[in-house]
C-alpha cells in the first residue's frame, strides 16, 4: 500500500493507524463517525475523527483517485471554494480501489438538511443563488464541473448569508478557459440533477409543499446567465463618465460576492471600453486584515462583521484612555476581552451548532435587537447570555459538527 | 434517429496545435461507430464537438442533415449515456427513469408509454415499482440507459463508459450495451482507448492516431487488412509480431527462416532492402501438430523458446529473435506511441494447448505464410493489403447490421401493437 499526502502532513500521521488493507465498507464501527447523510454518491463514503479531527474517505477508481486529488489541490491554491484534500492511499490489497481522504467541512450543511426545513429567512432562492455563485466562479476559472448538483455542493453559513463549496471533483475537466458549449452543458447538466434531487426529496415527503422542483431547477439556467453577463461583460461608457461608471461595476461586482483582479480601459471612438477580470478566488480582503489583527480564520462575510466589532472596540479603548491605540494591540485586546469570552461562554451541550464566529455574528445580532428594544446598549455579555438562553438552543442539535461530537468522545 | 457526417472537422487549440486533423467520417443512421486510439489521438474531443462540447475550428458537423457547428449542446438532441448517473433513493425505478421526462413537463400517459417501452427493452419491468438501493450493479446501469432511452435522443454517445468499472461488471455492460444497441437501432458514437471493447461492440471502428483517421473499416477488415503499421500493431491481442525481412525474388528472409510468397505480394514487395514482415500470434503452431494437408501452405523453423505460458484452452510461446538497430528503435517508438508494452524483439507465438514444446529448448514451428503482412518500415504502409478482400469483410459486417435492425423493427412494430392496445384498454 501507499499513501499519498500533502502538507501539512502532520495531523494525517494517526490516520496512517486505520486497516486500510479492508473494504471501506467492513471496517469496524467503533473507527466511524456517524455523520448524518450528505446526499447521494456512487461510492461507499465513510467518516473518521483522528485527534479531533474529521475526515471523509471515499473508495474510488485509483485514476479518479490521483485525478481529484491533484485538482482539489490546486483548487486549493487558488482559493477556489472546495473541499480541502489530504491524500489518497493507493495500492490495497486485491486490487481494492483507492481511498481519496479529504477534511471534512466543519459547520456545512448539506442541501438534504436545508431544503428538508420548514422555510426561514433561508429560502430555496437564496440557495440557488449561492450555487449559481460557485458555478460562475469554477466556470470563470475554467473548470468543467460536469456533475454540478446539490449533493456535490456544501453550504456553510458566513454570517447569516451562505456559502457554497465544491465537493466531488470526480469529473471535472480544467480547461485554460471554457467554450460557450461546456458551460451551456455544465449549466444544463446542474439544471436536471437539482430538478431530481428536489423531485426525490418530495417523493421522500421530505421537501416542504411550497417549493416546486420544476419551478426551482428551471430557475438556475437564468439566475446562471444574468450573473455570468453581470460579471464577464464588456461596457462602452462616455469618457466624462469613466470614473463613476467604474466605480459603480466594481461596487456591484463587490456586491455579488467576487473581487476584480484587473480593470482594462480603452479609449475607442464610441467612448471607453471597460473590461474588468474578475479574480476567481472568494474575496479575502477582510479575512486577510481579521487574521492580521486577532489571529482569526473565519469566513469573509464574517470577517467584516467582526472587523467592525475591533474597530468600535478600538474607538471605545481610545475614548477610555483619551489616546491613541495602535490597531493591533486593540485587535489583540479585542480577542482576549470581548471575542474569546463569549464564545468560551457557550454552554457545552450547545457547542458546535454553528461555528464560534457565527455564534458571535449571531450574538452581535442580538445585541442589537435587545439594544433597540432596551432603548439603550445593553453590552455584549448581558446579549450574549440571553442568546444562550433564548436564541442558540433553537438551532438544531443535529447540526452540531463531527468534529465536537469527536471531541466529546 | 439520424446519421451523424463529419466533414473535414478540424480542432485547433490556442497554441495552433491541430487536435483534430482534418476528419471526414461518415456514420450512416443506426450504426455502431466506435472511435479508438491510444490517448492524445482525438478521439474525445471529436466526441466531444459531436456532442458540443468543444467549438469547431473549421469543417461542418451535419446530424441529421442539418447542420450543427454553431447549435448549443441541449438543441443537438444527443444523450450521454452513463455520463455520472446518480440513482434517488427516494423514487423508484420508474420515477428514476421518467425524471428527465417530468422536468419537461411531459404529460403522464406519454411518460408512461416511453417508460414502459424502456423498460421492456431493459428488462427491468419486474423492478419498477422498487426502489433503487436494492438493485444490482448491471441493473443501475440499465436504468441509467433507461433514462437516455427515454429522452429519444437522435443518437448515443459513450465516453469511456466502462473504464472505471470492474473488470467482471465491465465484460457485463459490454454485452448489455451491445444488445441494446442492435435492439434500439440507435445511432451509437462510443470512445475507448481499449480494442477489445472496439473489437467487440463496433460495426465499424475508425482508428485515430495524432488527431488523423488512420482507418474506418469493420472489426475484421482491421483485423485482417490493416492498412499500416500503426492500425496493425493496434488491433489484436496479444499484438501482431513484426520481424524483419530482406526480400529475395519471391522469397523474404526472415529470423525464422525464409517465407514464401505468392507472385502478387512478391511484386508489391520488390524494390525494398529492409522490410517488416507482421505475423498474429494465432498464425503460427506446434508444426508437429499441423494437419500434413496443412504444413505446404506455410513454411517451417527451428527455434529456441524462451518462455511458455499455458492459460488451459490455449498456450503461448515467447520466441526471442535478432534485429538490426533500425528495427529496434521502431518498434519501440511504435510501442510507446500505441501506450503498450515494449514490443521487444520477441515473438509471441499461439501454440495448440495440448503442445509438449518446454521451455529452453529448440522447437519446431509452423507459420502460415497465406496470412502475413509485409510493411514498409520508413512509410509504415502495408505493402500486401488486399483492399478488395478487407472492403468484402466491411460490407458484409453492413449486411449483417441492416437484417439485425430489419429484425429489431418487426419485433418493436409488434411490441408497440401491443402497448397500443393496452393504453385504449
Amino acid at each position: 500500500m501507499r499513501y499519498l499526502f500533502r502538507p501539512p502532513a502532520a495531523d494525517a500521521t494517526g490516520l496512517l493507524l486505520l486497516p486500510w488493507d479492508q473494504p471501506l465498507e467492513e471496517w469496524d464501527h467503533d473507527l466511524l463517525l456517524d455523520v448524518p447523510s450528505r446526499g447521494i454518491s456512487r461510492h461507499v463514503v465513510r467518516f473518521v475523527a483522528v485527534e479531533d479531527r474529521v475526515y471523509a474517505l471515499k473508495e474510488i477508481d485509483e485514476r479518479l483517485a490521483r485525478h481529484e486529488y491533484a485538482l482539489l489541490a490546486q483548487f486549493e491554491g487558488e482559493g477556489l471554494p472546495a473541499v480541502s484534500v489530504l491524500g489518497i492511499c493507493v495500492d490495497r490489497p486485491d486490487e481494492q480501489p483507492a481511498v481519496l481522504v479529504t477534511r471534512y467541512l466543519e459547520y456545512s450543511m448539506s442541501y438534504r438538511w436545508l431544503f428538508s426545513r420548514p422555510r426561514g429567512e433561508r429560502s430555496a432562492e437564496q440557495l440557488l443563488d449561492t450555487m449559481v455563485v460557485l458555478l460562475v466562479r469554477l466556470h470563470l476559472a475554467g473548470v468543467f464541473w460536469g456533475d454540478c448538483s446539490l449533493s456535490n455542493t456544501l453550504f456553510r453559513l458566513d454570517a447569516g448569508t451562505f456559502a457554497a463549496y465544491l465537493v466531488d471533483a470526480e469529473t471535472v475537466e480544467r480547461h485554460p478557459s471554457l467554450s460557450p458549449g461546456q458551460r451551456a452543458y455544465d449549466v444544463d447538466l446542474a439544471r436536471e440533477r437539482v430538478g431530481a434531487e428536489l423531485l426525490d426529496l418530495q417523493f421522500g415527503g421530505l421537501l416542504p409543499a411550497d417549493i416546486d422542483p420544476i419551478e426551482v431547477a428551471d430557475s438556475l439556467p437564468p439566475r446562471y446567465e444574468s450573473l455570468w453577463e453581470e460579471v464577464t461583460r464588456e461596457e462602452v461608457f462616455r469618457t466624462d463618465e469613466q470614473r463613476y461608471r467604474v466605480a459603480e461595476r466594481l461596487q456591484r461586482l463587490n456586491d455579488l460576492g467576487f473581487d476584480v483582479g484587473e480593470v482594462e480601459l480603452k479609449t475607442t471612438d464610441g467612448g471607453t471600453r471597460l473590461r474588468v477580470e474578475t479574480r476567481v478566488a472568494g474575496p479575502g480582503h477582510n479575512r486577510h486584515e481579521l487574521f492580521r489583527l486577532a489571529g482569526l480564520e473565519v469566513q469573509e462575510r464574517q470577517a467584516q462583521r467582526l472587523l467592525n466589532d475591533v474597530r468600535a472596540f478600538r474607538a471605545y479603548l481610545e475614548q477610555k484612555s483619551g489616546s491613541p491605540v495602535p490597531e493591533t494591540i486593540a485587535g489583540h485586546r479585542w480577542l482576549a476581552e470581548v471575542y474569546q469570552p463569549v464564545v468560551d461562554a457557550i454552554p457545552e451541550d450547545l457547542r458546535g451548532r454553528l461555528e464560534p464566529a457565527e455564534v458571535f455574528h449571531e450574538v452581535l445580532e442580538h445585541r442589537w435587537f435587545l439594544s433597540e428594544q432596551a432603548g439603550r446598549d445593553v453590552g455584549t455579555t448581558k446579549a450574549a447570555r440571553s442568546y444562550f438562553d433564548t436564541v442558540l438552543p433553537r438551532t438544531p442539535q443535529e447540526l452540531t459538527t463531527p468534529s465536537v461530537i469527536a471531541g466529546r468522545g | 434517429m439520424a446519421s451523424i457526417e463529419m466533414n473535414n472537422i478540424v480542432k485547433k487549440y490556442g497554441d495552433g496545435f491541430p487536435a483534430v486533423n482534418d476528419v471526414s467520417l461518415d456514420i450512416a443512421d443506426g450504426e455502431f461507430m466506435i472511435l479508438v486510439g491510444p490517448s492524445g489521438c482525438g478521439k474525445s474531443t471529436l466526441l466531444r464537438m459531436i456532442v458540443g462540447l468543444e467549438d469547431i475550428t473549421s469543417g461542418d458537423m451535419v446530424i441529421g442533415g442539418k447542420r450543427v457547428n454553431d447549435l448549443a449542446p441541449r438543441d443537438r438532441n444527443l444523450s450521454m449515456v452513463f455520463q455520472n448517473y446518480a440513482l434517488y433513493p427516494h423514487m423508484t425505478v420508474y420515477e428514476n427513469i421518467a425524471f428527465p421526462l417530468r422536468l419537461s413537463k411531459t404529460p403522464d400517459d406519454e411518460v408512461r408509454r416511453r417508460v414502459t417501452e424502456a423498460s421492456d427493452v431493459l428488462e427491468l419491468e419486474e423492478h419498477l415499482e422498487r426502489k433503487p438501493a436494492n438493485l444490482s450493479g448491471g441493473q443501475r446501469q440499465r436504468v441509467a440507459m433507461g433514462r437516455a432511452i427515454v429522452r429519444q435522443a437522435d443518437a448515443f454517445l459513450f465516453d469511456e463508459p466502462l473504464s472505471n468499472l470492474d473488470a467482471k461488471l465491465r465484460g457485463q455492460m459490454r454485452t448489455e450495451i451491445s444488445r441494446l444497441q442492435r435492439r434500439l437501432g440507435i445511432t451509437t458514437v462510443y470512445v475507448t482507448h481499449d480494442q477489445t471493447e472496439a473489437m467487440t461492440l463496433g460495426d465499424r471502428v475508425c482508428v485515430l492516431r495524432k488527431g488523423k483517421i488512420q482507418q474506418v473499416a469493420s472489426p475484421r477488415e482491421l483485423y485482417e487488412q490493416p492498412v499500416n503499421l500503426f492500425v496493425a500493431g493496434f488491433i489484436g491481442s496479444p499484438p501482431m509480431n513484426f520481424l524483419p525481412a530482406t526480400p529475395e525474388g519471391n522469397r523474404l528472409r526472415t529470423p525464422f527462416g525464409e517465407i514464401e510468397l505468392d507472385e502478387k505480394r512478391a511484386a508489391a514487395v520488390a524494390g525494398h532492402d529492409l522490410l517488416l514482415v507482421g505475423i498474429r500470434p494465432e498464425y503460427f503452431d506446434d508444426a508437429s501438430l499441423v494437419d500434413e494437408a496443412k504444413l505446404p501452405l506455410g513454411s517451417t523453423f527451428r527455434a529456441k523458446v524462451d518462455v511458455t505460458e499455458w492459460l488451459g484452452d490455449s498456450q503461448y510461446a515467447y520466441i526471442p529473435y535478432d534485429a538490426p538497430d533500425s528495427i529496434r528503435t521502431q518498434l519501440r517508438d511504435l510501442s510507446k506511441e500505441l501506450d503498450s508494452e515494449e514490443l521487444r524483439t520477441q515473438a509471441i507465438v499461439s501454440i495448440d494447448a495440448t503442445s509438449r514444446i518446454r521451455e529452453g529448448r529448440e522447437a519446431e514451428f509452423w507459420l502460415d505464410s497465406r496470412k502475413i503482412h509485409v510493411f514498409d518500415p520508413q512509410s509504415g504502409e502495408n505493402l500486401t493489403r488486399d483492399a478488395e478482400a478487407g472492403a468484402e469483410l466491411t460490407r458484409l459486417a453492413t449486411q449483417d447490421r441492416m437484417e439485425q435492425a430489419e429484425e429489431a423493427r418487426g419485433r418493436d412494430t409488434d411490441a408497440r401493437g401491443g402497448a397500443t392496445a393496452v393504453g385504449v384498454g
